[in-house]
């Protein structure tokens, strides 16, 4: 367990690097910062002292190391349109996006699993056909107009919600809503089809054979084991999530990371953008690292092999 | 294993068939659009691009103040939606085909380089796909397409070359496990060249998983075109492609909701319609499922 828990560790460490090293080139990809900054009446020799003093004259390796040790400790540079810390501009708004994409995710979980275990349980009648229906649509449904449409009805028809922003719990409904519907598919599926596995088996006949009650039989023999794989799935999800929260902020006005991003690769904004990019590939590596040694914990051919 | 004659073959063909009706109706959904955007010249009622700043906005065909020259309406200035809804199909499906195409070929060679040779080439492969699987696509998708400018080839460049590491992660897994069976023993063992035994024997037994993977990122692909085009990063205006038409649909959201709905439908139709061809596909092609 404690190998496979280092391997995994070097894994993680390689693939941050890897990002490190697209999250620089992002950099490079982007017009001359120089030009950004300045106001187009500027002279070639003021533009020639700002490239020295922001180290753009510097060879490309060396500005990389830099940029590595920077990555390490946390300095993104300043925002050009901010003049503050990247990274504070991005931790600051970490919670919106956070919030978001747990009340998303929690809404996922509370229909989705309940949808599979019917679906299950009623297996080939109308509970699981109109299940599959619906597990069909959402995935085609793309998250963005589903957003809008969201939009449409529930703020400008029946007035019930608002259109965008942030600020009550009402704000947060339509938002989440989207989130769930892209998440809700794949873990009704996999709710579905794991059940259909596990009530099948041995155990849960000598279950109902001992003459437990069939919700005891469902919940507490069949749907703990089933919850397993799903769980890890949502652990490999959390870039799936990240990217929902991405079009759903942009659709939403919603004060997130993600739409602070967008607007700043607009505004060609690059040290908020690689802060940003570098906080979200992190915080996927931590979720895949951390399901990882879960699954590893709860498999014991793992946790206990070499 | 009992033979199957001719006639044989033909009637397990058509019970399969039968079988697979989910896949039937995409198929038909899919055919159908691509019969649009082939014959968009043909059947669109007008110019995609011509503007009629006289019958600006005009409503759909089920409001009572529809104008009878454009059935679905027009835009804000004036431009027949319907006819830009048909040729937004070449649009969506060209993109979509040519970056599966280019992720596919680029994931597919790189799985079996990867899972065929094992040892550093698939260490520096495989990590590549951690990487690339760790990043939040849509960031790096929107920031290249930001840096390069919006455009058809860099859509498809942009979006091929961030698509392809779900085949390789596929093809590799699969890769590994023929290893191990019988027949690649004995390709090996008679003296086959690695050129061989990829094309005579690994890729003829990975075809059906790639094929469904393929499909259903076919639709993924047309989803992430349409959103960079609704974010002005994908095919430029005044082209005729659903994101962008659903960007502009979005500015009278309030009160013309249709502006938004149309193209969003079409762009949700034909990902439907690929997504049943592929769970259709998937059932008959993987002999789990085709037992149950």
């Amino acid at each position: 367990m404690k190998s496979y828990i280092l391997y995994r560790l070097f894994q993680a460490i390689i693939v941050i690097w890897g990002i490190s090293l697209i999250t620089f080139s992002l950099l490079h990809m982007f017009r001359d910062p120089v030009l950004i900054l300045l106001p187009p009446e500027a002279t070639k020799e003021e533009a020639e002292t700002l490239r020295k003093e922001m180290g753009l004259d510097r060879p490309l390796a060396v500005r990389y190391v830099k940029f590595l040790s920077g990555m390490v400790r946390g300095d993104f540079g300043k925002s050009f349109v901010a003049q503050r810390p990247a990274l504070g501009l991005v931790l600051e708004r970490m919670p919106m996006t956070l919030w978001l994409a747990a009340s998303g995710l929690l809404l996922a979980i509370i229909i989705s699993i309940p949808l599979g275990v019917i679906a299950a349980v009623r297996r080939n009648r109308l509970p699981d056909h109109s299940a599959s229906i619906f597990a069909v649509l959402g995935q085609a449904m793309p998250l963005f107009w589903l957003d809008i449409m969201l939009i449409i009805i529930f703020a400008v028809k029946l007035r019930l919600l608002p259109a965008s922003g942030a600020g009550s719990y009402k704000h947060v409904i339509l938002p989440a809503a989207g989130i769930a519907v892209s998440l809700l598919p794949i873990l009704m599926r996999l709710t579905r089809s794991r059940m259909i596995e596990i009530l099948s088996q041995d155990y849960i006949r000598t279950a109902r054979a001992k003459g437990l009650r069939e919700s005891t039989v469902l919940f507490r023999h069949a749907l703990r084991n089933a919850l397993i794989p799903v769980v890890t799935i949502l652990g490999f999800q959390s870039g799936m999530l990240l990217g929902g929260a991405v079009i759903t902020e942009t659709i939403f006005a919603w004060p997130g990371v993600a739409s602070l991003v967008v607007d700043s690769i607009f505004n060609s904004d690059f040290p908020v953008v690689q802060a940003a990019v570098a906080v979200f590939a992190l915080l996927i590596v931590f979720a895949n690292l951390l399901t990882d040694i879960t699954v590893a914990w709860l498999d014991p051919k793992i946790r206990f092999g070499s | 294993m009992r033979t199957m004659n001719g006639r044989d073959g033909c009637r397990y063909f058509f019970r399969r068939l039968g079988q697979a009706r989910v896949g039937i109706v995409g198929l038909a959904m899919v055919s159908l659009m691509v019969a649009m955007a082939l014959f968009a010249p043909f059947i669109s009622p007008s110019d995609p691009l011509e503007q009629d700043l006289h019958a600006r906005l005009r409503p759909p065909f089920w409001d009572e103040k529809a104008d009878p020259k454009y059935k679905m309406g027009t835009d804000q200035v004036g431009r027949d939606m319907l006819s830009r809804l048909i040729y937004g199909s070449r649009i969506s499906l060209s993109v979509g085909f040519l970056t599966m195409a280019f992720s596919a070929l680029l994931g597919i060679t790189l799985g079996i380089l990867a899972g065929y040779y094992r040892g550093i080439p698939d260490s520096i492969i495989s990590n590549g796909v951690n990487i690339m699987m760790s990043f939040p696509y849509i960031l790096l998708a929107i920031s290249v397409m930001a840096a390069a400018g919006p455009g058809y080839v860099n859509l498809i460049m942009v979006l091929g070359l961030t698509g392809w590491p779900v085949y390789t992660r596929l093809v590799r897994a699969e890769v590994i496990e023929l290893e191990g069976r019988d027949f690649m023993i004995a390709a090996r063992a008679l003296g086959g060249r690695d050129s061989g035994v990829i094309l005579k024997h690994i890729l003829p037994n990975t075809a059906s998983s790639i094929i469904v993977l393929a499909t259903f990122e076919m639709a993924r692909m047309i989803i992430r075109e349409s959103f960079l085009s609704f974010l002005g990063l994908g095919i430029p205006p005044p082209n005729a492609s659903w994101g962008g038409m659903l960007a502009e649909g979005r500015s009278y959201m309030l009160n013309l909701w249709w502006l938004a709905a149309i193209p969003g439908s079409a762009i949700f139709f034909t990902t439907l319609g690929i997504n049943l061809m592929g769970d259709g596909l998937r059932d008959w092609l993987d002999p789990h499922t085709r037992m149950r």
